[in-house]
């Protein structure tokens, strides 16, 4: 694809985004400031800016909380890529949200060695106690949203869970009131 | 040592030996415990003597494959005029693996120096660590490891004063289990979907960015310094049996077992001992049933298969599964076998990246036939369906995730039929009926 073909998909896809948005608060750019500076840096690893596509985004899950088709072609023309390619990237990796989820996301593993030593239960429990009832659901409070995930690579301490950035080892339905009043 | 236990007194713990002590994450800590040695040593050998050596040692890749790390290496062609890339892969995310993990939480730069050994030996001028997403403390840690590294003058331009560039960047991945397929992980370094490659060309030809690549597991990494630092015949006289598996090996543990957690042994130590001894044995009142010894992509083994095993990459084909990654994972009697699998095939349907019809069909009809049969639904025909279906699965797509959904069903079937059977006479799980009643 040529650049000015590139950089026109870009401009309908933004005009295409905002005019999504009427009434609502105009998209900030995530990229300005000491993040734009971060990017900058980031570039220098890789041979192409294509490369820096899953960092980058993470960083807009960083600054946001979760990825927006409005990002995703703001990312897009950092990096010189549709916004078609960037959302094609996005939906295939599970962690990338593309939607607000609670202020406190929380990942149970379930995955056969877990689901042996009783991580059903510790699901259970959490869905229960955080109050989003269903999985993927946030609780009324927003504070919440439980998923389950598949392996968090930490079978031996079964059960583990994942609340934002942080894994809690070894989770037990009994513990799970407790672990919760950490994350007001 | 058995972290988060102590070390047993039968364990050989070479990578695993500082495991749990903090000091040993920092560089002053490493240093004092021997650190960097071996990557001085290696930048004052010539590249091709460092292959020769690892060759040698019998080290094989301790991701799954058990591909030799020398001959591996030895593909890579110096003077071709490219650009050279080492890629590691930290992707840990076979269901029960937890060990490459620990190696990044406790000893990062075991890794960065086993990392920068390799890149040099394949003239490599940067190497990207590719750390799954979920890993967010070992990839903390791994990241100040290399800034740390870098301030020291270990890496970059003038790597040690050697005059060689040794570039390391920390490269996080986003939750796909796919990645840890090596042509799937260069694909998502390259900022795409991960889908695994068609092989050939293979990476040592066109890997990452179209150049030559080695794709290279944390542990074998990990295991290089000290192959260099005490010679090849000091690693290859690590085995208790086949003489093609050398060196120690971490096996991570989990399930219904009394101590989980990461042993490291020598290649060919017991498997009954391993499990009855070093980790505990089962839980009080109970009785192991099955193990899935390297990973949920290898064969379910009976207890008898898992009780005459010798523990290296031939042993456990001899008893009916393979080392894989060495992720141990236990069930007893407690445990409904058809539901184990049921979970497993959901695991791969979940995983599957969908560009191959038989895996994307097939992951997705083999979870609906074993749920179906879990929830006491199936019946006597679905046994042929399921095995028609991973007949259809195995050997025919680009990649082997595929063929890893097939095979806990078809071990599974064929060594615990009688659950299957049990699920469709009486038309309910009778596990749960048990503890219902």
């Amino acid at each position: 694809m040529s650049a000015q073909r590139e950089g026109a998909t870009q401009a309908d896809a933004l005009s295409h985004a905002s005019r999504d948005n009427v009434g609502e608060i105009p998209y900030e750019p995530v990229f300005v400031g000491a993040v734009r500076e971060e990017l900058d840096a980031l570039l220098g690893r890789y041979p192409n800016k294509m490369a820096a596509l899953l960092p980058t985004l993470w960083m807009v899950q960083r600054e946001r909380g979760w990825v927006s088709e409005e990002a995703m072609v703001e990312v897009a023309a950092l990096l010189e890529l549709t916004p078609a390619y960037v959302k094609g990237v996005v939906t295939f990796y599970t962690m990338y949200h593309q939607h607000p989820v609670g202020r406190y996301f929380i990942q149970v593993c379930t995955t056969s060695p877990c689901l042996a030593c009783g991580a059903d239960k510790v699901v259970e429990s959490l869905l229960g106690q955080t109050g989003c009832g269903d999985l993927g659901a946030t609780s009324p409070d927003g504070r919440f949203t439980v998923i389950e995930v598949e392996c968090l690579g930490a079978c031996g301490f079964a059960t583990p869970i994942m609340v934002n950035d942080e894994v809690i080892e070894s989770v037990t339905p009994e513990k799970v009131s407790q672990i919760l009043t950490r994350f007001k | 040592m058995g972290y988060p236990h102590k070390s047993h007194p039968k364990e050989t713990p070479i990578l695993s030996k500082y495991f749990g002590e903090p000091q040993a994450r920092t560089l002053d800590g490493w240093k004092e415990r021997g650190g960097y040695r071996a990557l001085q040593q290696a930048l004052g050998m010539t590249p091709a003597d460092i292959v020769n050596v690892v060759k040698e040692s019998g080290l094989r890749g301790r991701g799954g494959a058990g591909f030799p790390t020398g001959m591996k290496w030895s593909f890579m062609k110096p003077g071709d005029g490219k650009a050279h890339y080492l890629c590691v892969n930290a992707d840990e995310s076979e269901p029960g693996t937890f060990k490459d993990r620990e190696i990044m939480r406790w000893t990062p730069h075991a890794l960065i120096e086993g990392t920068a050994i390799g890149a040099y030996a394949i003239g490599a001028e940067v190497a990207y660590i590719y750390i799954r997403g979920e890993f967010t403390e070992p990839l903390a840690v791994m990241e100040n490891a290399v800034k740390e590294a870098y301030s020291a003058g270990l890496l970059g331009a003038n790597a040690m004063g050697s005059g060689k560039r040794i570039d390391i960047h920390v490269h996080r991945g986003a939750g796909a289990y796919i990645c840890g397929e090596e042509t799937a992980l260069m694909n998502s370094l390259e900022g795409r979907r991960g889908n695994p490659r068609i092989k050939p060309p293979f990476p040592a030809v066109a890997g990452l960015f179209g150049l030559p690549t080695t794709i290279n597991n944390v542990e074998t990494l990990a295991a290089v310094p000290h192959i260099l630092i005490n010679g090849a015949a000091w690693y290859k006289a690590m085995s208790l049996s086949s003489p093609k598996s050398t060196g120690t090996k971490l096996f991570s543990v989990c399930g219904n077992v009394t101590r989980p957690g990461n042993y490291e042994v020598t290649m060919g130590y017991p498997f009954k001992d391993f499990l009855y001894d070093m980790c505990g044995g089962p839980l009080p009142g109970r009785k192991f049933k099955a193990v899935i010894p390297g990973g949920s992509s290898v064969p379910i083994q009976s207890m008898e298969e898992a009780e005459s095993t010798l523990m290296d990459y031939e042993g456990f084909v001899a008893k009916g599964s393979m080392l894989g990654s060495g992720g141990v994972i236990v069930f007893d009697d407690s445990q409904c076998m058809v539901r184990h699998i049921a979970r497993l095939a959901r695991f791969y349907a979940h995983e599957s990246c969908a560009q191959c019809t038989q895996c994307r069909e097939g992951t997705a009809w083999t979870t609906k036939i074993m749920e179906r049969i879990e929830a006491g639904n199936g019946t006597m025909q679905d046994f042929d369906t399921l095995l028609e279906i991973g007949d259809n699965m195995t050997g025919k797509t680009i990649c082997v995730l595929s063929d890893s959904c097939a095979v806990p069903v078809v071990s599974g079937l064929e060594k615990f039929r009688h659950e299957f059977e049990a699920h469709i006479t009486g038309k309910r799980c009778p596990f749960r009926a048990a503890a219902a009643a």
